[in-house]
């Protein structure tokens, strides 16, 4: 079967030169050449170190410069050469302590925990603790506590929001080395792992067993499940398989103090009192530092069948769904929008041929899932012929084979990282009502462009205004795409964004989190009495206020 | 010049995304409940066929363009899905799931076809990614005794129904001209295939689809060879892991490389 290894998706999608016939030596090559998986161009290698760095003005500067009202909380001590040396011991390895605090050699290796993966935030600390086990995360915080050192949980660091990196000289306290799959009940489908464990290796470990974990997302080949339980993210198939705040069964944490919570629980049911790890669940690392997860994990679905939609108007889009949920229903496992701007990039940054001939204002992404392909497969033509003839959908491709599949969803699941290669991006996360979903887009980008900073040429601050995202959850990503950092583009969206989010009692944040970002905007979501017994809970779990601090709330 | 009449043969295979797996009695690959779809030089053939009649490429024009594959029921999708990227109509050659033909088997067959179905142009893939034989377009052509291009790059036509083909060779490429009835095979730059649109995969579903049997072309599947066993390459040997640079070092320096 020489010729399948030949043959890499992106070799037939890319133009590739290859100057003879296969052989030995060159199959190797081409296929390290082209060992990026169509599905999405970013997700298997780690970002932080193979990613061109987006346009000079936005890398570099500090987060402390960015948001020059945050200040440093004089609370919190100065690391100093014994505290490091604490550290070594305890941790042993000399990989676990990257120290720039008693070496001046080691900015290289600690800038990449400094810095976030859009380039966007950057803190300034001098100490990465690596720990091995929660025994050895428990004495870090017990330490930190006593000492008052601040720390910042940190897992893939593919957060959206500089949730994850520090703002001044905060501890990094990252999750990588505690990646172990633990345990799997080839009957119940509970998969218990390590916090640090990498989404796609505990997927494919679960694919071996004909499971799937019930959590999928462009960055999955870098974050980390215990990073995915702290932002509860949501993802391509939470209309499939719902929230962690139902899959997630147990989650063994590390308060501030030291305190080991194992609430590791693997039932699927146990209304024993209040269910705290909920309260972990969502928290960027402000309540505890999550060490293991307990998730109950559906069965893979044998067939898949993947359309690309092309239509006309929101309307359409609307419709389209509706249509879907009807005709699909238990079979539906996405539906995610695109809007044209979005796809013109991603052709821009890829060269990737577009799925469809023509061109629309909006596109969908249908996935369905099921037992038996024939059946699933009808059910789609079915419904593909029926919103063709109704008119609502006026083009589209229904994907022949696997790679085509992958390439579909490339179109989706690469815009983050397309955008991420043209400059600075302004991201909103944000959930509405679905009938508004997209006004939100049309507004911003009537509003920038009225401030005279969107255009197609290089005076322009800003290259363009789009949305996407996960329709099926009422979830959009409005993006505005900038070439460089102009502060006027700043002020034009904010917080214009947010008050018509409040207005319409949509969610600022539906599933990146808070983090740096939005601490300053819960308000638009969520009223002070809320806050306040928010602010009481952080106060339970970390009294001293060293876990993740600048941030959240 | 003439019209073409081109003949495009397809083979269902698993699909290459899926990592083939030996069964247990080591005489093959498992192929229940695993994913199949076009064999990928295939999808070249067609969708070259289909450009050379979209792009009016041939001076005489394309008068036909139909696809043939010789498998099980399941077949017919990958003929839909042809149909859908373009091509006209289909034959269905029914064999038996398991019974397998051999190069020369598809060769007779083919030439049996392209002599019913008039045809003056037979583009093939230069191999399927299951048995990776690359023996049929090259049988075919000393059976039918017509000339051909194999790995094709590039197909050019001219007057008087000469055709130049670029193929990819060692070190470079080399054209050649041919002149009409004549065979070629597909290699991987020669396009980039479509997506089927969906109004053309359900215009797909009302074009012809003829089903014939192995006897309508004078065909046995008789076998000359027989597969002895088939075994998984050797595991990758794992690499270790180091902790650090250190460790790094003293690695290298134990297995002798430093
Ligand atoms: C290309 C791309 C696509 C994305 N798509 C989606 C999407 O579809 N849906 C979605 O919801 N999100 C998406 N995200 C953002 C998403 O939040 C992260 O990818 C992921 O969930 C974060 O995991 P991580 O391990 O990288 O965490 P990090 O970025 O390292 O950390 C995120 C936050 O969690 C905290 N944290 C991390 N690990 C722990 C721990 N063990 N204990 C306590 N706190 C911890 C950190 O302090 C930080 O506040 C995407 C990001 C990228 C780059």
């Amino acid at each position: 079967m020489a010729a399948r290894q030949q043959l890499s998706p992106a070799l037939r999608r890319l133009s590739f030169v290859r100057t003879s016939s296969p052989s030995i030596t060159r199959q190797v090559a081409l296929q390290q050449s082209l060992s990026l998986p169509a599905r999405c161009f970013s997700n298997t290698r780690p970002q932080r170190f193979q990613r061109t760095p987006p346009a000079a003005a936005v890398q570099g500067k500090f987060t402390s410069e960015t948001y020059p009202d945050i200040k440093r909380d004089s609370r919190f001590a100065q690391l100093t050469e014994q505290h490091v040396n604490y550290f070594r011991q305890l941790l042993g390895s000399e990989s676990a302590v990257i120290d720039g605090v008693t070496r001046n050699d080691a900015a290289d290796d600690i800038e990449p925990f400094n810095t976030d993966w859009m380039r966007k935030y950057r803190g300034h600390t001098r100490l990465v603790l690596r720990p091995g086990s929660t025994d050895e995360v428990s004495k870090i915080l017990k330490y930190c506590n006593d000492n008052m050192l601040a720390v910042v949980p940190q897992g893939g660091n593919t957060g959206l929001v500089g949730g994850s990196v520090p703002v001044f000289d905060e501890i990094v306290i990252n999750m990588g080395r505690m990646n172990q799959i633990l345990e799997f009940d080839e009957v119940s489908g509970t998969l218990v792992a390590e916090a640090g464990c990498i989404l796609e290796v505990a997927d494919q470990f679960l694919a071996s067993k004909g499971y799937i974990f019930p959590l999928d997302l462009g960055a999955k080949g870098s974050c980390h499940i215990g990073g995915n339980v702290s932002t509860n993210a949501g993802g391509l198939r939470l209309l499939r398989y719902g929230s962690l705040h139902g899959s997630v069964l147990g989650i063994e944490a590390v308060l501030a103090d030291g305190t080991i919570v194992d609430d590791l629980c693997k039932l699927r049911k146990n209304n024993t009192g209040y269910d705290l790890k909920q309260l972990f669940i969502g928290a960027e690392g402000t309540l505890g530092i999550v060490t293991k997860v307990s998730i109950q994990c559906p069965q893979r679905s044998p067939a898949q069948n993947v359309a690309f939609f092309g239509l006309e108007s929101f309307e359409q889009v609307q419709l389209a769904f509706r249509e879907a949920k009807g005709q699909l229903s238990e079979i539906l496992s996405a539906f995610e929008l695109m809007d044209e701007g979005s796809q013109a990039l991603v052709r821009q940054v890829t060269g990737n041929k577009r799925p469809l001939e023509g061109e629309y204002p909006f596109y969908c992404l249908i996935e369905t899932s099921g037992s038996n392909a024939d059946h699933d497969s009808e059910k789609l033509q079915a419904f593909l012929e029926d919103v063709m003839e109704k008119g609502i959908v006026v083009d589209g491709t229904l994907a022949q084979d696997e790679t085509q599949i992958k390439s579909l969803w490339a179109w989706r699941e690469g815009i983050t990282e397309a955008l991420s290669h043209l400059g600075g991006t302004y991201k909103y996360d944000v959930s509405i009502p679905l009938k508004e979903l997209y006004q939100l887009v049309e507004d911003t980008r009537a509003r920038v462009d009225a401030a005279g900073l969107l255009g197609d040429t290089d005076e322009f601050p800003v290259r363009a205004v789009v949305g996407y995202g996960h329709m099926g959850d009422a979830n959009l990503h409005l993006n505005v795409s900038t070439r460089r950092f102009d502060e006027r583009v700043e002020k034009v969206l904010e917080p214009f964004v947010y008050e018509w989010i409040a207005e319409r009692q949509g969610s600022i944040s539906a599933e990146h989190g808070l983090g740096v970002m939005k601490k300053k905007y819960i308000g638009y979501s969520r009223n002070p009495t809320m806050v306040g017994l928010m602010k009481n809970i952080k106060t339970t779990f970390d009294p001293n206020g060293i876990l993740n601090p600048y941030k959240y709330l | 010049m003439s019209a073409l009449r081109i003949l495009v043969p397809v083979k269902r295979v698993i699909d290459y995304a899926v990592k083939p797996r030996v069964n247990k009695t080591q005489t093959g690959v498992e192929t229940a409940g695993v994913k199949h779809s076009m064999n990928p030089f295939d999808e070249l053939s067609v969708e070259e066929s289909v450009r050379i009649r979209e792009k009016k490429r041939a001076p005489g024009g394309v008068e036909d363009i139909c696809v043939l594959s010789a498998g099980p029921p399941k077949a017919q999708d990958v003929l839909r899905t042809a149909m859908a990227m373009g091509a006209d109509r289909a034959i269905h050659v029914e064999v038996k799931e398991g019974e397998d033909l051999e190069p020369l088997a598809v060769a007779k067959l083919l030439k049996s076809a392209a002599e019913q179905q008039k045809s003056n142009l037979v583009i093939l893939g230069k191999q399927s990614i299951d048995d990776d034989a690359n023996q049929t377009g090259q049988m075919l052509a000393g059976l039918l005794g017509w000339p051909q291009a194999t790995q094709a790059s590039k197909v050019e036509f001219a007057d008087g129904d000469t055709v130049n083909v670029t193929r990819e060779v060692d070190g470079g490429v080399e054209t050649v001209r041919a002149k009409l009835p004549m065979i070629i095979t597909t290699d991987l730059r020669l396009n980039e295939p479509r997506y089927a649109s969906l109004p053309n995969i359900m215009k797909a579903k009302k074009k012809p689809l003829e089903k014939k049997t192995l006897a309508d072309f004078g065909i046995t599947a008789e076998k000359r060879l027989k597969v002895l066993k088939v075994t998984e390459p050797p595991a990758r040997q794992g690499g270790g892991k180091v902790e650090d640079v250190d460790g790094l070092v003293s690695k290298l320096k134990e297995l002798g490389a430093i």
